[in-house]
């Protein structure tokens, strides 16, 4: 009989398998469904997009590797979030942004609204998303400069989009350019289409649940279409749909795991909620866009839809609780 | 139609290697074994021999008391010794060492009842309670308090051959080896609970076991129906498979009785049939020894007590970079620190790891991707309870309902930042037991205080 005391035996808690899906390859994912649009940015306003990717990624590495150096914390950068929360930000700003703007952008990112929250998992606002709006604070010229402009009217669609000019809209960008993306905007943000490709794929991989992106995306479509500026419903909400960041917005940026909500239910509001403030701001805001600020907003509204979408404990008829409380 | 319950993971289930491979009986048979005098819940029982004695297959070596099960020789020969060894739940336990004499000869105290059909519900249950039967899907719950609590309570009578841990496949093999055993304990279970059937629940990665069982049950017209049932793990957690069969929801802190439900493991069927059928108590399991550690896996019955080293031998050896031995599943087996423990009522399984199941990273995080709420079958939030846990918030930990955790396994299993999420909630469950004590002493000390300065 052998006695296997050769064994170096770990004796660990249960369980003694894990899945094979880790957060690197969850971030992988991401970055793979965002390099459609990518590529089509690149293609769309020229190289210059990639060269700011890449900028803008490596920095956001850099950031988060000095960062966690000068802290003596250990070293996390191989799990791709901060490349991802880097090619996110290099995507919505303009393809001719400065790169050094692109680099400030990213230390705010990762320093400010990442790392001094504790780090990966424990930051509020999303960091890409945190830092945009910090740039159009910081440079309001340079971060609505846009190229590839409509020649006759000068303006970007969103702009004649809260002018309430369909007709110029229509003939400046007509509607399939706006869902192909042949139009101006930010470097990954102008083609719905390729965007939506890289959505299935991450709803697909079952990386995103489809919650966020569709109940996002359905409010902002039937709000549109009910209160149209205009008198075609259905243009006013296409426009409003496939313009703007939208689709990046709740494909990517809503879906963001550490500054939504954790249950599906509460994706459902969290969605809405983003859908809800995007069209006020295009209505009432003096911004164009709404979609940034709206997912910042929800982000901050994240731990109290948390609190109220607590799954029912197990065994508790729901119904049975509420007459007890009556 | 297939049935589910709600949340859960969906593991490779890794049966392969045993699924197709009859039960084999472990030969040679073990020069020694080693009886724990604790294998079911309870307290454990006490021996009733003495070193010299010799025992025959099937006497009674261990008398419980409480709430247990009885113990008995599973070899004949010497007891050449009563001590602590290590045991597959951790630590050591008394022990009866007896050196097998390979007769294996039966104790005059085996005996079958003249006539099964005739026995009334309470023989029935007095013989399931002198063969030491316990639940052996490895809860081990003793049986025949099970049977006696649950009359005139339950109307579901419910046997478990979901078989939800990856790797196992001694219920699967039962099913197609020890049909007619399965459905006669069935049959027995009905007559004991007055029912008019008893629902077979099996995961419909068993299709020729479902077959199997279907055939024997027209044959001899039992009243038993199976009940196929989506695979996804865990499925065989005696709360989930009652939600999956009869859609009803076990309250919290109360047992499948409060809806009328009574689970049974196949084994426990089985062992309930020889009982009733031959007198023979529980002395032999089926372990399903597999894992890329293990040269031959195997599907092996072997008597209660047998070393697992004996095991490992007969599967053709381990590879030596086995870094793990399980007793029992992948999910919610215990691993063990050395291959020096006997096989226990409720072993199912003996498992060894040698690649790279161990999917562990040096800095565990969570980044709120919510995959263990949609898993958790008990509805918890596992991530907010780690959170708690690490932060000593005891009271948020309680509120949160840590005491409904299972510890079945499938956040932990899930969770893309490899937290340790089930080891996190075995110790906040005892920091929260600690906590209840503290309170409760401090209450009843200024009871005392108040009462002294009356």
């Amino acid at each position: 009989m052998t006695d296997y005391k050769n064994l170096k035996l770990r004796a660990s808690s249960n369980p003694h398998i894990r899945n094979g899906e880790d957060t690197r390859g969850l971030m992988l994912d991401v970055i793979i469904a965002l390099m459609p649009a990518l590529l089509f940015g690149v293609w769309h306003f020229g190289v210059r997009v990639a060269i700011s990717a890449v900028v803008s990624v490596a920095s956001a590495i850099f950031f988060e590797w000095l960062y966690r150096k000068l802290l003596h914390k250990p070293q996390m950068i191989g799990d791709l979030s901060a490349a991802v929360t880097g090619l996110l930000l290099s995507m919505v700003c303009p393809p001719e942004l400065p790169v050094w703007m692109l680099v400030v952008g990213n230390f705010f990112a990762i320093f400010v609204v990442k790392q001094l929250y504790g780090g990966l998992g424990k930051n509020f606002l999303n960091p890409a998303l945190a830092a945009r709006a910090a740039l159009v604070a910081c440079y309001a010229s340079a971060m609505t400069s846009w190229s590839k402009v409509d020649a006759a009217t000068g303006a970007t669609p969103m702009a004649l989009l809260k002018a309430g000019d369909m007709e110029a809209l229509k003939a400046a960008y007509p509607i399939k350019d706006m869902a192909i993306g042949f139009i101006s905007g930010s470097a990954g943000e102008v083609s719905a289409l390729m965007l939506l490709i890289g959505g299935v794929y991450l709803i697909v991989r079952k990386v995103i649940s489809w919650q966020t992106p569709v109940a996002y995306i359905a409010t902002v479509a039937v709000v549109t279409f009910l209160f149209p500026r205009g008198n075609d419903p259905m243009t006013f909400m296409l426009y409003n749909v496939l313009g703007g960041g939208l689709f990046l917005g709740a494909f990517f940026m809503a879906t963001d795991y550490v500054t939504s909500p954790v249950t599906k239910k509460g994706q459902l509001i969290f969605g809405l909620g983003c859908g809800l403030i995007t069209v006020f701001i295009r209505y009432f805001g003096s911004y164009p866009e709404g979609v940034c600020y709206s997912i910042l907003i929800m982000n901050c509204c994240t731990w109290i839809i948390d609190k109220y979408t607590k799954p029912t404990r197990f065994g508790v008829d729901k119904k049975a609780k509420k007459e007890a409380a009556k | 139609m297939a049935q589910a319950f709600f949340g859960g993971v969906h593991p490779n289930d890794m049966k392969a290697a045993t699924n197709e491979k009859a039960i084999e009986q472990l030969s040679p048979p073990p020069a020694q074994v080693v009886i724990p005098m604790s294998m079911h819940f309870g307290a454990p029982c006490t021996p009733i021999v003495s070193v010299g004695d010799y025992v025959k297959v099937g006497q009674k070596i261990g008398e419980f008391k409480g709430l247990g099960a009885p113990i008995h020789a599973s070899v004949s020969g010497k007891v050449v010794a009563i001590e602590p060894r290590p045991y597959s739940m951790g630590g050591n336990m008394t022990s009866v060492v007896i050196e097998n004499d390979y007769q294996s000869t039966v104790s005059e105290e085996v005996q079958a009842p003249a006539d099964p059909n005739a026995l009334t519900t309470e023989e029935m249950i007095e013989i399931v309670k002198n063969a030491g039967i316990v639940g052996m899907g490895g809860a081990t719950f003793p049986t025949h308090v099970k049977i006696s609590g649950g009359i005139g309570q339950v109307t579901t009578v419910i046997i478990n051959g979901a078989e939800c841990e990856p790797y196992i496949t001694g219920d699967h093999r039962a099913m197609l080896e020890r049909t007619e055993e399965i459905i006669g304990g069935a049959s027995y279970l009905v007559k004991m609970f007055g029912v008019d059937k008893a629902i077979i629940g099996v995961e419909d990665n068993k299709k020729n076991g479902i077959d199997a069982l279907n055939k024997v049950i027209a044959e001899t017209k039992a009243p038993v129906i199976v009940v196929p049932l989506h695979c996804r793990y865990p499925q065989g957690g005696e709360k989930q498979l009652c939600q999956a069969i009869t859609g009803k929801q076990v309250p919290p802190g109360g047992l499948p009785s409060a809806i009328g439900c009574a689970v049974f493991n196949i084994n426990t069927t089985i062992a309930i049939f020889r009982a009733i059928t031959t007198g023979m108590p529980v002395v032999s399991k089926v372990v399903t020894v597999s894992g890329s550690g293990v040269i031959e896996p195997k599907n092996v019955e072997c008597p209660i007590g047998t070393p697992v080293s004996c095991l490992f031998d007969y599967c053709g050896g381990l590879k030596d970079e086995t870094f793990k031995i399980i007793a029992g599943g992948p999910m919610m087996g215990m691993a063990q620190y050395t291959c020096d423990i006997p096989v226990a009522k409720g072993t199912g399984a003996m498992l060894a790891f040698a690649a790279d199941e161990d999917k562990t990273v040096e800095n565990p995080t969570c980044i709120r991707c919510g995959r263990c709420v949609e898993a958790c079958p008990v509805h918890l939030e596992p991530l907010y309870m780690y959170m708690y846990e690490q932060k000593g918030m005891i009271e948020e930990l309680e509120a949160a309902n840590i005491m409904d955790c299972m510890e079945c396994g499938a956040c932990a299993y899930i969770c893309p930042g490899r937290l340790h999420l089930t080891q996190t909630f075995k110790t906040g469950k005892q920091k929260v037991k600690d906590a209840a004590a503290k309170r409760k002493a401090a209450a009843e000390a200024a009871k005392a205080a108040e009462a002294a300065k009356k």
